[in-house]
């Protein structure tokens, strides 16, 4: 750039001296961001070698010049140097605008984009690229797992859903890189369709705040943002290959970005996971390995005035279900939750059999953005999701290869948002979504659709304002509007439609009767309204309190409205209710926190009612020829949740840290007065970290993680008569296994391969112990045991 | 300028998506599950050539609330050896669907049980075999004993442990039909 500035101030101008030269050229040098103005700003001429400099007020004026074509030079100490072509006729009056602290405002966006931008008043969690690069191997719910106050509900080892403050899958809403995720998160079984790969900064809110992404977000919001590229040329990447003993197997994931000055930029990344079947300290887990492909690609120029962005993704996991998780009836329930170990074990096997999942998630998104002066950032999104999920279960015949589900679930979004600074203290937000869904099942299953076709239509309008009322104290208020419209085709069968009167109740919704099938449209509409009012007061540099309040409220998913029939993969009938209203929730959070380099803490305790909560549950026993199941019915009543989360960090000494986190939540059915199924039990981690800079950056810690014993839960066991014994017996689907301890070991060290390149080398062991326990929030716990130790190599090249 | 014609350009794609994605507006098609069970059917043919006795256990909506149907077209005599024959169709699609022709092809896969109530005098014996020698039991032979009654229940797993010690406690595999009969001995 500089040498530009050089070249064009030697050979650029050669403008004719020979006219009328007595014209000026005058004007301000002004910052770029802020239009503020930049004073001993250097304006050099070339060809008559004339220097200006900016007065206090960062006016200049050049004289002497004629009419025509000039190149001038403007450079300030702290901007980059720019050259400019200017055309002079008579006097001409210029405003040339610099690019002010280069390397300071990347930090700015950065911050601004994970800490700044949403949310003000709720404490945020973040997990840095860094710390995500631990979970290279893992999935995005094993790195959210780090943080207090999350859980994960697990299907198995590998499909691992996040649960914030006790709620999950449709109540927990995800944003990758501004896009939220509309994967069929509604399932429990269901895990997110991210890479942790492609992340570069995950962010957690714990509450419903951040309007701008949505209004029903009663769990909490992921955020979840590609790697900022610096605008400067450059060309850097990393690879990180992980190796595992349990599983037996690897990721290898590279990421490489290409940027330049003028601010265009491109990032593509890739990664491959392969594992086969875990392993329990005593037995294999079988049918239990994961095959996950995935790539995005990053593209796009980032101007202070302007930009566009372009970012695509494609997700494909294949994932393994533990066999012997495939029961029929009450009774091989009863007979795999009494029995020690799984029905089913086999050899280690790479080969993933049924019951397996076959998902592809597609997730595009074009985004540009403007300043406009007195107006703000104005930006405007499309993006596009596709996702095919198809699982296969243990079937009979012709249909043994054929998929038992297969959906395919697009997701059209347009989103408009401005952000305007009203004033030096007031910032407003607000925005417009437009959003159209339409899932597709595929009839060819030969199985009932679990999920019917449906069309739904989004509105939504968002206004969040700011106000720093002095340096310490912030007040934020927000509201959002969402209007949602569903228009479906579900097939009921005559008996259900009968027994649950909806004969009566929704007779007009009838399109035809085929044998024992009704066919209806279901046409339906959800008014929702979120609001959200906090204040965050910092005390000094160190202490920060953040009080917020959020009411969100959240239309029933298609899950919730139209279940009707056995889930295979949960051994039980499932039951939607059409009559379904809105979910709303009141959250109040609390967070105190203090930063400082030696001992820094943050207390987190929250509340939230919730009206009209669904919730399934366990209502009668259902007899069919294949035994007994439970029938579980969706039904909506009050909840109430509350708890706190507690993190805390100590320095020892230099070398050595001490961090400590503890997790406490509780959850209750109001209507029923019982407690809520599938809450968290308390678990808190402790580690000891020593880490020294000296020594290659090496790094050493012991991690110690205790998970009581759940014992508020619902009861929800039921009898089932075995003839072999001649005997009623109970069908333990509720008591929650004992409490855990686990340890786990990490280390790693840095070595520089050349001056732009360094080799981190990673080992870890988790379950050191290799202790044998069962996980309450994971669903296949009736069946077997969790992983046993695990050893695992890393390496990572940053280059 | 040309930032606002890109703008609104966006802005006219993102609502023509909108506006034509709505196209579809045929129902969609209706789908009869394909391997379910509707109908278990155990007829008991007595080897001296008298009326035959057939226990029926028919539910046609599958999972659905739908009444199951229990028939047992009477009672069976005393000290007598029946042929035991098990048929099982799916009679959500029309004609009705034989599983029991899918059960025979996979006869490795699949295995018959019959659990006797400890009141009833009965016995069986597996009559067919798979490939390997071991019981698949659509058919077998039934010998009562004195005048007695009680429940007579079939079951059939798929994929069960073959060869096994013969209860359902070691066969493990996955219940595909459970069958139980209330049988009189007279």
């Amino acid at each position: 750039m500089l040498l530009y500035a050089i070249s064009m101030l030697l050979f650029g101008s050669i403008s004719p001296i020979s006219q009328d030269c007595d014209n000026t050229l005058s004007g301000t040098v002004i910052d770029l961001h802020d239009s503020s103005l930049l004073s001993g700003a250097l304006l050099i001429v070339a060809g008559t070698e004339q220097a200006v400099q900016t007065d206090v007020d960062g006016k200049f004026i050049i004289t002497g010049l004629c009419d025509g074509t000039y190149s001038i030079q403007v450079s300030h100490p702290y901007c980059t140097t720019q050259g400019y072509t200017v055309k002079v006729s008579g006097n001409t009056s210029k405003t040339f605008r610099l690019e002010h602290h280069l390397e300071e405002l990347n930090e700015v966006t950065i911050r601004g984009k994970a800490y700044q931008n949403e949310a003000k008043t709720i404490a945020k969690t973040k997990i840095s690229t860094s710390e995500l690069e631990d979970f290279s191997n893992g999935s995005l719910g094993d790195a959210l797992n780090s943080l207090s106050g999350v859980s994960s509900l697990n299907t198995g080892s590998t499909v691992v859903k996040p649960m914030v403050n006790g709620l999950h899958s449709s109540r927990v809403v995800i944003i990758n890189n501004g896009v939220r995720m509309e994967d069929q998160e509604w399932g429990a079984e269901h895990a997110p369709n991210i890479d942790v790969n492609s992340i570069a900064n995950l962010t957690l809110i714990k509450g419903a705040g951040a309007l701008q992404y949505s209004g029903d977000a009663i769990g909490g919001i992921i955020v979840a943002d590609a790697l900022k590229v610096p605008v400067k040329d450059s060309l850097y990447g990393k690879t990180l290959m992980n190796l595992a003993s349990n599983g037996r197997g690897s990721s290898v994931t590279s990421q490489l970005t290409k940027s330049f000055q003028n601010g265009w930029y491109a990032t593509a990344q890739g990664t491959v996971k392969r594992y086969g079947d875990f392993e329990t300290p005593d037995y294999v887990l079988s049918n239990t390995g994961v095959f996950e492909r995935s790539a995005s690609l990053h593209f796009g120029v980032n101007r202070f005035k302007y930009g566009l962005e372009g970012y695509y993704s494609f997700f494909k996991n294949e994932i393994g279900i533990l066999r012997a998780s495939h029961v029929g009836g009450a009774s091989d329930q009863l007979a795999a939750i009494n029995s020690d170990v799984p029905s089913v074990i086999e050899d280690f096997t790479y080969d993933i059999g049924e019951p397996r999942q076959d998902v592809t998630h597609h997730l595009a998104r074009l985004k540009m953005f403007s300043r406009f002066d007195g107006l703000g950032k104005l930006s405007l999104q499309y993006d596009f999701q596709r996702n095919n999920r198809l699982e296969y279960d243990i079937r009979v015949g012709d249909d043994a290869d054929k998929a038992s589900i297969d959906l395919e679930l697009d997701t059209h979004t347009v989103l408009l948002d401005l952000d305007s600074d009203l004033s030096d203290k007031i910032n407003l937000k607000t925005g417009l979504m437009a959003r159209y869904q339409t899932n597709f099942a595929d009839p060819n299953t030969g199985i009932r659709r679990l999920i019917p076709d449906y069309d739904m239509y989004n509105l939504g309008a968002y206004a969040v304002a700011d106000y720093d009322l002095n340096e310490n104290f912030l007040l934020e208020f927000g509201a959002r509007f969402d209007y949602t419209y569903i228009d479906a085709f579900k097939f009921y069968r005559t008996s259900t439609w009968e027994d649950r009167n909806y004969d009566q109740l929704y007779a007009d919704i009838v399109i035809e009767e085929t044998g024992n099938q009704i066919l209806t449209n279901p046409q339906l509409n959800f008014y929702n309204t979120s609001a959200t009012a906090g204040a965050t007061y910092s005390f000094n540099d160190e202490y920060k309190l953040f009080f917020n309040y959020s009411l969100a409220s959240r239309a029933p998913n298609p899950s919730e409205l139209f279940s009707e029939g056995l889930h295979h993969s949960a051994s039980r009938i499932e039951m939607g209710d059409l009559g379904f209203k809105s979910e709303v929730a009141h959250k109040v959070a609390v967070t105190l926190e203090r930063k400082n380099p030696v001992f820094s803490f943050s207390v987190n305790p929250f509340i939230n009612s919730i009206n009209d909560f669904m919730v399934i549950e366990p209502t009668s026993i259902e007899q069919t020829i294949r035994g007994n199941f439970q029938v579980w019915e969706y039904r909506q009543t009050n909840a109430l949740l509350l708890g706190f989360d507690l993190d805390a960090s100590y320095a020892l000494t230099n070398n050595f840290r001490l961090d400590h986190q503890f997790s406490f939540v509780k959850g209750y059915d109001q209507s029923q007065n019982e407690p809520l199924i599938s809450m968290p039990p308390v678990n808190t981690k402790n580690s000891l970290a020593y880490q020294n800079p000296k020594i290659n950056n090496l790094r050493l810690a012991l991690q110690s993680e205790f998970v009581f014993r759940q014992n508020e839960y619902p009861d929800n066991n039921f009898e089932v008569y075995i003839p072999e014994t001649e005997t009623y017996e109970i069908v333990d689907v509720s008591t929650p296994p004992g409490a855990y301890h686990l340890l786990n070991f990490s280390s790693s060290i840095d070595f520089n391969i050349t001056q732009k390149s360094q080799l981190t080398v990673g080992f870890k062991v988790t379950n050191l112990l290799n202790n044998s326990y069962r996980n309450y929030l994971n669903r296949l716990r009736y069946y077997a045991d969790e992983l046993g130790r695990n050893y695992l190599l890393n390496l990572k090249f940053n280059y | 300028m040309k930032k606002i014609k890109l703008f609104s350009a966006l802005v006219l794609a993102g609502s023509l998506f909108v506006a034509c994605s709505d196209d579809d507006d045929s129902t969609p098609e209706i789908v009869n599950e394909e391997e379910i069970i509707t109908t278990v059917t155990v007829t008991l043919s007595p080897e001296d050539d008298g009326t035959d006795v057939t226990l029926q256990l028919q539910d046609l909506d599958g999972d659905g609330s739908g009444e199951q149907v229990y028939t047992v077209s009477g009672s069976l005599v005393a000290n007598m050896v029946y042929d035991g024959s098990i048929v099982l169709l799916n009679e959500t699609e029309s004609p009705a669907e034989d599983i029991t022709e899918e059960v025979e092809e996979e006869s490795d896969e699949h295995q018959f049980f019959y659990t006797v109530e400890s009141g009833l005098d009965l016995t069986t014996e597996y009559a067919n075999f798979d490939g390997d020698g071991n019981p698949l039991g659509t058919e077998f032979t039934l010998t009562t004993g004195e005048a007695s009654s009680g429940t007579l229940t079939f079951t059939l797993r798929h994929e069960p442990t073959k060869p096994n010690d013969g209860t359902l406690a070691d066969a493990g595999g996955e219940t595909d039909v459970e069958a139980m009969f209330s049988v009189e001995i007279e």
